[in-house]
């Protein structure tokens, strides 16, 4: 059985190796702690995480970005009913701490900087979050920001949007070729 | 006729359960199927195949709800948001595992031939002969030439895709077209060949998928949602396959939530009679009477009946008499895996998404090899582009990387091996008289391991795995030893195996109980050894053989 055994693998390569929230699934037996009944987004919380989410990938000339794919929405229910709770509170405590990066960085809000402040910070966020994947020890918790990107990008390109306009999806191939012609430029298959 | 009375009953409705009452029903047997699951019906009840993967709220993945309700499933790739509704409750049916063994149920009409993985392979004479040339177990009662014929009568109706190749190893079959590699599997084939002197092969995976006209099919898509159900009937299901051939007969019923619990034996005619079903909505018991019975619950669900029956005679159950039913369990080991990537090919790509990909047929021990180890494995891998799930370098945030992510990257490979497990009789499954299911029935308790063949066996299997790519040259080539733990190759096998001595074996050569000559188990539980290959094709030739002698027995008046 070959698809079913590579199901796995598509998803732990973005970033570090690991689906957040899913360890079990990588680790076997790994008793998983129960997701926090009393966790809650608010309406702020969404609009923040798509503003993250669209920072990582925005709009651009050939397709809608992640705030379009409503990533904001798709990060609130996969945090709240897939991560487990210290993951849960490090992703909750994160929106808290990214804005507190912001105020340190640029005097101000994130929801008030300017599209190249946001990215700019994001950057330096990016960096810090690999330094601590690649530095942590065995076990030991994700930083909210590798969080936050990962599920941008499994949000944005599982979306309609991202499968169909950033990349491309045929619902029903009714064929193969394995060795078809490819032009840089050309988009990638969604699945 | 009455109502419960029946010329065959089948329990079971999986690939070989399907089988079986396809076969007794063209043959002319009143029938009746019974499956302890819900119904599922073709096309009708595929509810997700056709959705957009969008479309899934959690995009396909487990949620903490999902992992706490399924202790077992969570431990690999079956806990999924897609087709959760087909792999069975954990907690309604649970199990005990003395050591842990991974159990992945599929309890409906279909079982697991709706998700499992179509890989269709012969075993051959060096599989059948090793037990016998290696004093390892009993020898199989049969060889090739005895179920060549049938493997040539099942690959003919539920349509093998696959090419041939000749070798020793891996009989060639009735195929269809095979599936085609992929320009850079091609090339790795080629490098692979040469770097081996031809002595080690990488072809396309045989598989179960309809790739040129069969009645009643359609042809395979390449959509790669199968486990959803295919909405064209394009993969061997019980479903799209041997179910309506039995329907279309009028002489099958099927009868969905049908725990068998035991068959029913009379000890003065030393044949069963029937047997008793708990309904699992009602929690009503039925019995129903028939001339033959075939068990097909999946191996270590029909051990469980036959431990349950007749135990007035024999307190082990039915078939207990060699000693050996619930021994032997066997499984395929997983879980080593080999990867890299591949330089160039930046100008190719493929379209569609084959469900199959390559198999690397066994080499090790054969043809003059040695190794300090029995038997051999194969690999099944893929190579293809790599997806918006990668690093780019250059950029982490923002358009660019977006657009970077908006392209294939680069060509990967990677493969993992499928090693035999040997037959040893401390792998066995008992009946745990302590815990009971949802239904108050006992359940079985598990107890298997790996031991030094096939820990042995995995260091070539990773060493052979790198080497290989690298000769091809693959790139940063990455090996692992991940989780081996039997269960996982979901090709559970050998507790009620055949033999040519009812002292030792539990089956003679047609697959008859030596403890009961009308009942025949044609499930994975038949297999006296594991071979390497994947075994569902096994399952179908030994069930329409068994099913050919059952009738023919019967004409004759010897059941």
């Amino acid at each position: 059985m070959i698809n079913r055994r590579d199901a796995l693998t598509r998803v732990s390569l973005i970033l570090g190796g690991t689906i957040i929230g899913a360890e079990a699934f990588l680790t076997g037996c790994k008793p998983a702690a129960p997701a926090l009944s009393t966790i809650e987004f608010t309406d702020n919380n969404v609009s923040f995480l798509d503003e993250v989410g669209e920072t990582i990938l925005p709009t651009t000339a050939s397709s809608p970005g992640a705030k379009a794919a409503e990533i904001g929405a798709f990060m609130k229910i996969m945090v709240t009913d897939c991560y487990e709770a210290d993951d849960q509170k490090i992703f909750l405590e994160g929106i808290g701490q990214l804005n507190e990066e912001a105020k340190t960085a640029a005097g101000k809000d994130f929801m008030l900087l300017s599209a190249e402040e946001k990215k700019e910070l994001l950057i330096s966020l990016d960096a810090a979050a690999k330094t601590h994947e690649e530095s942590k020890e065995e076990g030991a918790k994700s930083h909210y920001f590798t969080m936050m990107k990962q599920l941008t990008l499994w949000g944005y390109f599982s979306s309609e949007i991202g499968a169909t306009q950033a990349l491309r999806y045929v619902e029903t191939p009714g064929r193969y070729d394995g060795c078809a012609p490819y032009e840089k430029g050309q988009k990638a298959w969604a699945l | 006729m009455a109502e419960n009375e029946f010329d065959a009953i089948v329990v079971g409705s999986g690939i070989s359960g399907g089988w079986a009452a396809k076969e007794l029903c063209e043959k002319g047997l009143k029938v009746i199927m019974l499956e302890r699951g819900k119904n599922v019906e073709h096309v009708k009840d595929y509810v997700n195949a056709i959705k957009g993967p969008w479309e899934f709220a959690h995009r396909g993945t487990r949620t903490q709800k999902m992992i706490e309700e399924y202790p077992v499933l969570k431990r690999d790739y079956p806990l999924n948001e897609k087709n959760l509704d087909w792999w069975a409750s954990d907690k309604d049916c649970p199990y005990t595992e003395i050591k842990r063994f991974d159990w992945f149920r599929g309890y409906q009409v279909g079982g697991r031939s709706l998700l499992w993985g179509r890989q269709s392979y012969r075993i051959g004479d060096i599989d059948f002969e090793a037990n016998a040339k290696e004093g390892i177990a009993v020898d199989w009662p049969i060889r090739y030439k005895d179920i060549k014929p049938w493997y040539d009568y099942v690959e003919r109706f539920a349509g093998i895709s696959g090419s041939k190749e000749g070798l020793p190893q891996l009989p060639d079959g009735e195929f269809l077209p095979p599936m085609e590699l992929n320009c850079v599997e091609k090339d790795v084939a080629a490098r692979i060949k040469k770097h081996y002197g031809g002595s080690r092969h990488l072809i396309i995976g045989r598989a179960a998928h309809v790739t040129a006209p069969i009645e009643g099919r359609g042809i395979c898509q390449y959509r790669n949602k199968c486990w959803l159900g295919c909405p064209f009937g394009a993969y061997f299901s019980t479903q799209s396959s041997t179910l309506p051939a039995a329907v279309k007969t009028g002489n099958l019923t099927l009868r969905p939530h049908s725990i068998v619990t035991q068959v029913l034996y009379d000890k003065d005619t030393k044949k069963a009679t029937g047997v008793e079903v708990l309904d699992a909505e009602t929690n009503q018991t039925y019995v129903y009477k028939a001339k033959v019975i075939f068990l097909n619950a999946s191996t270590i669900n029909t051990t469980w009946i036959l431990m349950n029956s007749a135990t007035d005679i024999w307190p082990e159950g039915l078939g207990s008499s060699s000693g050996e039913l619930g021994h032997n369990l066997m499984d395929h080991h997983l879980g080593v895996r080999a990867s890299g990537w591949v330089e160039g090919y930046e100008d190719k790509y493929y379209f569609g998404r084959r469900a199959n990909g390559f198999y690397i047929p066994r080499f090790r021990n054969l043809f003059g090899d040695k190794r300090n180890y029995l038997r051999g494995f194969g690999y099944q891998g893929r190579a293809s582009r790599e997806s918006w799930s990668r690093e780019i370098a250059e950029y982490s945030i923002g358009a660019e990387f977006k657009e970077a992510l908006t392209e294939p990257g680069r060509w990967t490979i990677g493969m993992g091996g499928f090693g035999e497990i040997l037959p040893y009789h401390e792998n066995k499954v008992t009946l745990d008289k302590t815990k009971t299911d949802k239904w108050g029935l006992n359940v079985v308790a598990i107890d298997c391991e790996l031991k030094e063949n096939e820990l042995n066996m995995r260091k070539d299997m990773l060493t052979d795995g790198m080497e290989m790519l690298e000769a091809a040259g693959v790139k940063d080539v990455s090996g692992y030893d991940g989780d081996g733990t039997p269960g996982r190759g979901i090709h559970e096998m050998g507790t009620a195996r055949m033999g040519r001595d009812p002292k030792t074996s539990v089956l003679n050569k047609w697959n008859q109980m030596w403890d009961a000559k009308n009942v025949y188990v044609t499930d994975g539980s038949f297999m006296t050894s594991a071979a390497c290959q994947n075994p569902s094709l096994t399952y179908m030739a030994f069930t329409a053989r068994a099913a050919d002698h059952a009738v023919s027995e019967l004409k004759k008046m010897n059941l």
